[in-house]
């Protein structure tokens, strides 16, 4: 936390110099003390106010959305924006998206469920051996697979989505939940979070110790390095889970049928049958406060994620930043 | 992140080497993985890039006739502008509120605050867009007063062609901006408590810390963020693609140049079109993280 420091913005001067040059020039001045408290005030007053749009930009659409699925089509078009309606109409919201094509969003749910699912097991049972074999032994071609990993990672995936197509045809895994799964499990971010966990956090020392003891190679990761990685695993599996939870190119592409969606893709089929977005849409509508339920209905394992594993987010984001 | 560099392999080798085998076996999944995600469609896509349908080397022909496909330009044009405004946006608000919430907010207070400038990340993907298009929809939004003062009166007019980069900086910054003021928070708390100390008993003040001290140390987390935001953005898909989902087609359709290689690829039965344009974005995507990564000596991967 900061410490209380004399808030007051100095006059500028002219700044060429570096940090240490800027602060032995300040050195010089002599008062020092907060001159002027009502400067400081309108100081704090100016921070405060800044920071509270923001909160209500971050937080007012949310708000927004989880009353919205409260009302009606028409409380929503005519009635107070953030106010609520009533829980027998989110009842009947409820019945008419479940109706949608015969309960098509649980069924969305259940396979976005199996997908993220399965593939972050998958990226947890490879990444986190592969960040530790490449922070914590030697073996040749280690240093080439490293670089490959941080390209690969800062390759933006999408565009690799169409050559995947290809790929995977020729295999005839398309329309197959493989045809996703195997590629989200693949996540290079995950082997550079565990990699630099591993080679910041866990003394090499610690291993070594183990091996004298007599332990094998697998015991040593098993017995010694796995119990003090569950920080960095909740991380990777964190974000392994939500960017599998939250992709729409990839099954946008593979998976053809209505029945196979995740629901991330299945609210976009539910957005082209609401009339108002969609004036070409027949009998088959949704109304807008049943597309509002079924984002929040989508997003809520994220969300449920998201409180669950904040605690080990920032220390874990920041695994990178303690390696001094 | 100083050279841990050249001293590292050499301390490490002596136990490393009688166990060689154990690296290999620990990487094994990961390397199969990463041949057939992420080396294998590189291959595909030069292959089909430079062939034709009929599997004949054709030279630059997809190259060309992609470029003079009359989409190509405007879509080039449409995601720079949009990452433009993004990578701006962020690197402005995300490490202003950083500081601003170091400075001025302490225990439950700030740890509110960021708590709710994150919740938004767990509408990534489509839900976010969803969201926005009923907040700009001035016929339900909450703000239809601001949308109406600032002249737009209906969807159609918020969502014309000259407002969608901006309008897309918004929603990625909502849904994006919030996870990196974590990070950048962490990291303002990881400059040690003597440093700013010295700065403030130096008697600099508020902007100065931040301007000679802080920022310089949120350097590589700054680079960091931009590389990734940059990765990101170059891959506009959803957005664009559900906004003319919403407006039957008027706005974002064959915005991006993600929805044209679907375009080329599936609409169009352009396979190889749709290989070049892959292969153009990410040459481009690539080379850039390269420049950062060389230039900020990030990723000194040992």
């Amino acid at each position: 936390m900061p410490t209380e420091t004399p808030a007051h913005p100095i006059a500028a001067a002219p700044r060429t110099e570096r940090e240490r040059s800027a602060m032995s020039r300040a050195q010089q001045r002599t008062s020092r003390r907060p001159r002027r408290p009502a400067r400081r005030t309108s100081y704090r007053l100016l921070a405060g106010s800044v920071l509270t749009v923001f909160v209500v930009f971050f937080v007012l659409p949310v708000l927004w959305l989880l009353l919205a699925a409260t009302k009606t089509d028409d409380q929503l078009v005519h009635g107070q924006p953030l106010s609520f309606g009533s829980w027998s109409t989110l009842a009947d919201n409820w019945h008419a998206l479940t109706g949608f094509q015969d309960g098509a969003i649980l069924l969305w749910l259940g396979n976005s469920a199996l997908y993220a699912v399965v593939s972050l097991v998958i990226t947890l049972c490879l990444s986190v051996p592969a960040g530790y074999a490449l922070a914590m032994t030697e073996f040749r071609g280690r240093k080439t697979l490293l670089v490959a990993t941080l390209v690969v990672m800062l390759m933006p995936s999408a565009t690799l989505v169409v050559p995947l197509f290809m790929e995977l045809n020729a295999v005839h895994l398309i329309g197959t939940m493989w045809s996703i799964v195997l590629p989200y499990a693949f996540y290079p971010f995950g082997v550079y979070l565990t990699y630099i966990y591993f080679s910041t956090a866990v003394p090499k020392d610690l291993l070594a110790a183990a091996r004298i003891d007599g332990c094998s190679e697998f015991g040593v990761f098993r017995l010694v390095a796995l119990p003090l990685a569950t920080p960095v695993i909740a991380l990777v599996g964190f974000f392994s889970f939500v960017a599998n939870w939250t992709n729409y190119f990839l099954p946008y592409v593979m998976l053809p049928e209505s029945g196979q969606l995740p629901v991330q893709v299945g609210i976009g089929t539910l957005l082209s049958s609401v009339p108002q977005f969609n004036p070409t849409v027949g009998s088959l509508a949704i109304e807008r406060p049943q597309l509002a339920l079924a984002t929040l209905v989508a997003i809520t394992p994220v969300l449920v994620v998201f409180l669950f594993a904040q605690r080990f987010l920032v220390s874990g984001m920041l695994a990178g930043a303690t390696k001094e | 992140m100083t050279a841990t560099a050249a001293p590292a392999g050499s301390g490490r080798r002596p136990r490393g080497t009688a166990r060689s085998w154990a690296g290999p076996a620990f990487v094994a999944g990961y390397v199969l993985l990463l041949l057939a995600f992420g080396v294998l469609p590189i291959g595909y896509a030069i292959y089909f890039a430079f062939t034709d349908g009929g599997g004949s080397f054709t030279g630059f022909a997809n190259f060309v006739t992609t470029a003079q496909d009359f989409r190509f330009v405007d879509a080039i044009g449409h995601v720079a502008l949009y990452l433009l405004f993004w990578l701006l946006s962020l690197v402005v608000f995300v490490v202003g509120l950083a500081l601003l919430l170091h400075r001025v907010s302490s225990g439950w207070a700030g740890q509110a605050l960021r708590f709710l400038y994150y919740i938004p990340g767990a509408l990534a993907g489509a839900a976010s867009v969803l969201v926005w298009l009923f907040m700009l929809d001035p016929t339900v939004s909450p703000v239809s007063s601001m949308l109406g003062s600032l002249g737009f009166h209906t969807f159609g007019q918020v969502i014309a062609p000259g407002n969608l980069p901006v309008l897309f900086t918004v929603i990625a910054f909502w849904t994006g901006a919030g996870g990196w003021i974590v990070v950048m928070y962490g990291a303002l708390n990881n400059i040690p408590t003597d440093v700013l100390e010295a700065a403030r008993i130096d008697g600099a003040g508020a902007w100065q810390t931040a301007w000679h001290v802080q920022i310089p140390m949120l350097r590589k987390w700054i680079v960091y963020m931009v590389i990734l935001a940059f990765a990101g953005g170059a891959q506009l898909f959803v957005e664009p693609q559900l906004l003319s989902l919403a407006s039957v087609g008027v706005a974002g359709r064959d915005y991006s140049l993600n929805q044209l290689t679907y375009d080329f690829a599936f609409q169009m039965n352009d396979i190889n079109g749709a290989a070049a344009v892959s292969l153009e974005l990410l040459v481009v995507s690539v080379s850039v993280a390269g420049i950062f990564i060389a230039r900020s000596r990030f990723f000194d991967a040992d």
